[in-house]
């Protein structure tokens, strides 16, 4: 146990979705085609999920291994299906991909836990149809990252949540995939939360959890640092640990590596 | 339209009842046809204070359940004829309050009052949330000790978001900080908390400060609420908050510890 060679780790990985609606060789090789030479750089051995979901009911079986190798053609890397219709599991498995039902994959929007890739955590899935359309405005350099490339592509960032009272002891304020902002106090016994960082210009008194979904480098940062317990992605601190470092001053709480840092801002 | 205001504080204790009874006293003295209603349901407790206790014949739940009108179960102050009390029934519990029952009373009092006091009872649960509901004011009481003041801030977040001014995001409940059981010299000695910590921790306005006082235990005792002894501190302190209830300007008193004379010191006379 102390030196293991593996850890198993809950990560996002950005992906295309490709939604499929209906089938036959020479219509989806054109179309696809089409939108992949509209920007090649773009789409070069992106990894892609095929989603079934929204296919035509009339449709009862489809040749899904021609239908990757048309992919792979492309160099796309197809590496599940997602569909909720058991018709197509055989088929599927006939593939050697991955069969994803819906509720395996998590809802747009949800913050990514990977650092790494910044847009990332901007959305979980992107469909093919929608973002090829908008990449009429694409610059073919293959230097620039996906997000740079396609406006489309790159999310709206959610906007910051803004308190202006204070929170009062017993009450709970959850900033959903964006930052937090306090203008006022956090009182003692008060609980505020954010998928992002957490600013209170006011003084900490109560808890403050930053990066709840798993941002590592989610912060706290306070005016007044009296906080009962202070996180990041889960790695807390309490009071008797804070007033060691820092007590009653301007602060802000990051975390590098596993260990959580008190500086004065 | 009759202001409603509500005495309120979460922790038990603290003094409620005997700001409710001085607050609407104060106003009643200034001239404002004031009722005072207890909601402490069960535990009746403003009757005594007012010294009314003998004259309680119906009461709020019987006006509730309408067993009687409300002009049977307000009682009319001897001191003072602008001065009425609605009694709490003793024999029941908070239960008994229906939010439709509380709306149609207070909307019934609003017609012939200038102010509605609703005592709170302690606590953050059903009797509370009913008094604090349709208030337009809020007097939140507070000791300068940890616990009550905690308490306070939670009573204070159910105010910003359970009275009805919240939920319908009408302008919110106006909150005044009421600090009772002052003691000047245990705060200079750092036994209690001071106005300032306390007012940086709640972060409302203030209304007043009542210094620790045996007047107020002796007026308790007497059913005379203590804003009736004009020569008491804290009958001063309660006077100068209804002031500033009412938009009046007045300087803080009894906030400071008196400076003992070298003599007094050093015979430790008090």
């Amino acid at each position: 146990m102390s030196n293991p060679c593996l850890q198993l780790k809950g990560s996002v990985v950005t992906t295309f979705i490709l939604e499929l609606y209906r089938y036959s060789v020479e219509e989806f090789t054109q179309q696809l085609t089409d939108k992949i030479n509209q920007a090649p750089g773009f789409f070069d051995r992106s990894p892609l999920v095929i989603s079934l979901d929204k296919l035509e009911e009339s449709i009862q079986n489809i040749d899904l291994v021609e239908l990757v190798s048309i992919c792979r053609q492309q160099n796309l890397q197809p590496m599940a299906f997602r569909s909720e219709d058991v018709r197509f599991a055989a088929d599927i498995e006939k593939t050697g991909l991955v069969h994803l039902s819906n509720s395996a994959i998590r809802p747009r929007g949800s913050v990514g836990t990977s650092v790494e890739a910044s847009a990332d955590t901007q959305s979980d899935a992107i469909e093919l149809t929608q973002s090829a359309s908008g990449s009429t405005a694409t610059d073919s350099s293959d230097e620039k990252t996906a997000a740079e490339n396609n406006p489309q592509i790159k999310a709206e960032p959610k906007p910051s949540k803004i308190i202006s009272r204070p929170v009062r002891s017993g009450q709970q304020v959850y900033a959903e995939g964006s930052d937090l902002i306090i203008l006022s106090h956090v009182s003692e016994g008060a609980e505020v939360l954010a998928d992002g960082n957490i600013h209170v210009y006011g003084t900490l008194r109560g808890r403050a959890l930053a990066g709840v979904k798993g941002d590592i480098g989610a912060r706290v940062f306070c005016k007044n640092l009296q906080a009962e317990l202070v996180s990041i992605a889960g790695n807390f601190m309490m009071s008797d640990a804070l007033r060691a470092k820092l007590w009653e001053a301007s602060a802000q709480i990051y975390l590098d590596g596993q260990t959580l840092h008190v500086e004065a801002v | 339209m009759a202001e409603i205001i509500v005495v309120t504080s979460g922790k038990g204790g603290v003094g409620k009842t005997t700001t409710s009874a001085a607050i609407g006293s104060g106003l009643a003295l200034r001239g404002h046809k004031t009722v005072i209603i207890d909601f402490d349901v069960g535990l009746r407790n403003l009757d005594l204070i007012m010294g009314c206790e003998r004259r309680v014949v119906y009461d709020f739940v019987n006006v509730l359940n309408k067993e009687a009108n409300l002009n049977q179960a307000l009682i009319k102050d001897k001191r003072n004829d602008n001065l009425f009390i609605l009694p709490a029934s003793q024999t029941r519990d908070k239960d008994a309050l229906t939010q439709e029952g509380v709306q149609s009373i207070l909307t019934e009092l609003s017609e012939s009052f200038e102010y509605i006091i609703c005592d709170s009872p302690a606590g953050i649960e059903k009797g509370a949330q009913m008094a604090l509901y349709y208030a337009d004011q809020a007097i939140v009481v507070t000791n300068p000790e940890v616990s009550s003041v905690r308490d306070s801030d939670r009573i204070l977040g159910i105010l910003q978001s359970k009275s009805l001014r919240a939920e319908t995001a009408a302008e919110p409940v106006k909150e005044h900080l009421l600090l009772t059981r002052y003691n000047p010299v245990r705060v200079e000695e750092g036994e209690m908390l001071s106005v300032k910590d306390v007012e940086d921790i709640l972060a409302i306005p203030l209304l007043g400060v009542i210094p620790e006082s045996e007047a107020v235990l002796k007026a308790s005792n007497q059913g005379e609420p203590v804003i009736f002894d004009e020569a008491a501190d804290a009958g001063k302190a309660y006077s100068d908050a209804v002031g500033r209830l009412l938009g009046d300007t007045v300087e803080f008193r009894f906030v400071e510890a008196d400076k003992k004379g070298f003599l007094k010191r050093l015979l430790g006379a008090k």
